[in-house]
């Protein structure tokens, strides 16, 4: 199936304004309530100031800091495995429950087993998986991608909650009561946590001096999940790397202040070692990490903590549905993280912006979004990836804007204007005409009334 | 009239009229010469100028631009201050222009190169106009001239609040300013974004425009014409009794 463009999709969500009004409003409310817990705490911009570095400094040192991670962590018997990509870190997971023989898996949120296609791949070899995250479990039963890193669900209506459990769980057909609805889904989870004979979870920290790593969920799924399985697997990306278990002070203060406007998440879960009887595993992940690490615009984005705040605030997210930006991490983020994993499929993303850098602002990192969808733009058109009616029409353009005696004449023939400003042609074909008015064409311009009026 | 001579007189400023405003807003230009020669500066239009290359940049083709930079560089240079009624071009100039034969000069324009309400907040330090304009007006915080420029504080940051804007139109006569209720979200014109997200883009412009509409505005105003276009062409085609104007008009009127 071909994947539809940003701006295809984009258009088809709109085309339901009401759902698309409420969507807007539901993420708009969500950044409110960041507004008001950062706008709390005086030092938060001084925090952000921390985070950025913190992460700077880590990103600078990963050599240091993952073997330090990996020799801590083995110390507490822990069992470490590096994956160069997402299809070693599948197969390693893969090899984990093929060597147990087990058959009962739960997952709490990981996006970067989205990104590794991990559930896809398993369930190819006969292994199903069950998310436990509400909003994932949510739109796996309805075979969907997650749309949001935080609220995997957030396209859907109370309406679709019920009709999906209706059909998977058997509830009351209209019932759209959301505590009926949650009770259904808890009662359900609770017996998929315990009949688990193995937990995969994700990652929000790892420190280096201690072998520990921390996950943060305001269900309490991964604590469930990982409690009753006797295998537990969590799966990082090599970023997620922090120094010192100090350092966790700052982000955790962060992260859920930006991306829901809690204090704190629900369940700040701290994982140090494997219980009596139990085995535990890491999965270190680069797939186009290090990659990334190497482009020096782009590297930064590497610092990302998953908060989401960034999907929250852009305008252009919030109207057009995480489904739109056809990757596992929608958004700005997205944007700039995707075009490294592939240039060719994911040169849209970049553009899915007016680079209003309200993403920027928001980041509890500090990473420079849209600047650095201002530069991937620059890179896609460099490396050839931008179609060639786009380029026709800008490399004319330039040349115009280069040459003051032709831009001058473009402007006088009514005609050609269209050369220099392409969108301004009255037809129902052309994009700004078809929910917009032109401009009114003046009688002179600006220059012309200036040599008029200012110079005899 | 001017009620005192000031000392900046001698100024000498090179007017910058956006490519956009020159052939579709001429209103726009005249009406920024016209209050910066009130306010007593000397102001010069250079002949030659054409557009910042922004369009160009922003889709990626910076590459493509240097025509155009080169062209600005030799227009532009010698002026004390440059000053241009838009926001966007202006952040454009001052983050991108480059010109490998005379980086002085480049270098030059991009730290004098001034949007019109901030040249004249931080460089003239007007405290007063001799300006009307009776009307209820909504205020459009663009987002170069606020997140890059700096011409307003930003409602995602934990700064103290300030607007450079909204400073001037509080000296106009008669103005009665409200904001919408998401006082800086993007209207959606985003250069060519307007055209090849163009349902997004008319999205976001609707949705602003519900917001200026619920306060019972006359005019939206903002110092963004590209932006202002964008949401114009909205309006009109709604029929909307709403009017987009540019600061540079309501800070030179005198009704
Ligand atoms: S880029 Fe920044 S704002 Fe966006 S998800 Fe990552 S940390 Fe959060």
């Amino acid at each position: 199936m071909k994947t539809m463009k940003h701006a295809e999709a984009a258009a088809q969500f709109i085309s339901d304004e009401p759902r698309t009004d409420w969507h807007n409003e539901t993420l708009w409310f969500v950044r409110q309530k960041r507004d008001k817990a950062s706008h709390g705490l005086p030092e938060w911009e001084q925090l952000r100031e921390w985070a950025s570095q913190i992460k700077h400094h880590s990103l600078s040192h990963l050599d240091q800091y993952l073997v330090e991670f990996e020799k801590n962590a083995k110390a507490n018997g822990v069992t470490v495995h590096w994956a160069a990509n997402g299809e070693e870190h599948n197969r390693i997971v893969y090899d984990i429950i093929q060597k147990n023989n087990v058959q009962r898996i739960v997952k709490s949120k990981s996006m970067l087993t989205e990104e590794c296609g991990m559930n896809e791949f398993l369930h190819s070899k006969g292994i199903d998986i069950v998310d436990t995250d509400l909003g994932e479990r949510i739109v796996q039963f309805r075979n969907e991608p997650p749309s949001h890193i935080v609220l995997p669900a957030i396209h859907l209506k109370k309406k679709d909650v019920s009709d999906t459990f209706h059909e998977h769980l058997h509830t009351e057909k209209g019932n759209n009561d959301p505590q009926y609805l949650t009770e259904a889904a808890r009662i359900h989870l609770r017996e998929k946590f315990i009949a688990s004979e193995l937990a995969i979870t994700g990652v929000n920290f790892a420190i280096a001096e201690t072998g520990g790593f921390v996950v943060c969920t305001n269900e309490g799924n991964a604590d469930m999940g990982t409690h009753c399985a006797k295998i537990h697997i969590a799966c990082m990306g090599f970023e997620k790397i922090i120094p010192k278990a100090e350092h966790l002070s700052v982000f955790l203060r962060l992260l859920a202040r930006s991306a829901t406007g809690q204090p704190i998440t629900t369940y700040s879960s701290h994982f140090q070692k494997p219980r009596e009887g139990q085995q535990m595993h890491i999965v270190i992940v680069d797939n186009g990490r290090s990659k990334q690490l190497g482009r020096a615009d782009f590297r930064n984005s590497l610092k990302c903590i998953r908060c989401a705040a960034c999907f929250n605030t852009c305008p252009v997210y919030r109207r057009s549905g995480g489904h739109s930006y056809h990757t596992a991490v929608a958004g700005p983020i997205g944007s700039i993280l995707s075009p490294n994993l592939d240039m060719r499929a994911n040169a849209d993303l970049p553009f899915a912006s007016t680079l209003c850098g309200s993403c920027s602002n928001v980041c509890p990192v500090k990473i420079d979004i849209h600047d650095q969808l201002w530069k991937w733009r620059q890179v896609l058109v460099a490396e050839g990836y931008v179609d060639t009616t786009k380029k026709v029409g800008l490399k004319g353009m330039a040349f115009l804007l280069a040459h003051p005696s032709l831009y001058r004449f473009a402007g006088k023939a009514g005609r050609t204007v269209m050369r220099l400003f392409p969108w301004l042609v009255n037809n129902k074909l052309n994009p700004w005409y078809k929910q917009r008015e032109m401009p009114a064409p003046p009688k002179e311009s600006f220059r012309e009334w200036y040599l008029k009026n200012k110079q005899s | 009239m001017i009620h005192s001579l000031p000392n900046y007189i001698d100024m000498k400023v090179g007017l910058f009229i956006p490519c956009y405003i020159d052939q579709f807003y001429p209103q726009v230009g005249i009406a920024t010469l016209q209050l910066l020669e009130k306010l007593g500066c000397e102001v010069s239009f250079p002949l030659n100028q054409t557009c910042c290359g922004q369009p160009m940049a922003n889709s990626g083709f910076a590459s493509s631009s240097k025509g155009c930079d080169k062209n600005f560089v030799g227009n532009f240079r010698g002026f004390d201050y440059i000053v241009g009624p838009s926001g966007s071009c202006v952040l454009h100039i001052k983050d991108h222009l480059k010109d490998d034969d005379r980086p002085g000069e480049a270098e030059h324009i991009r730290k004098n190169i001034y949007e019109l309400t901030e040249f004249l907040t931080d460089v003239l330090k007007i405290e007063k106009l001799d300006a009307s304009f009776p009307h209820k007006v909504g205020l459009h915080t663009s987002c170069h001239g606020q997140r890059g420029l700096h011409l307003s504080s930003m409602s995602e940051r934990n700064l103290p609040e300030f607007s450079k804007p909204e400073k001037l139109l509080g000296m106009v006569k008669g103005l009665e300013l409200s904001h919408p209720a998401r006082t800086d979200e993007c209207c959606g014109f985003g250069g060519t974004f307007c055209v090849f997200e163009e349902a997004v883009s008319v999205k976001m412009g609707k949705d602003r425009i519900a917001e200026h509409a619920a306060n019972g505005v006359e005019y939206i105003t903002g110092y963004d014409e590209s932006c202002l276009m964008h949401l114009e062409g909205i309006l009109k085609r709604m029929n909307s009794n709403i009017k987009a104007i540019h600061i540079a008009e309501i800070l030179n009127s005198n009704a």
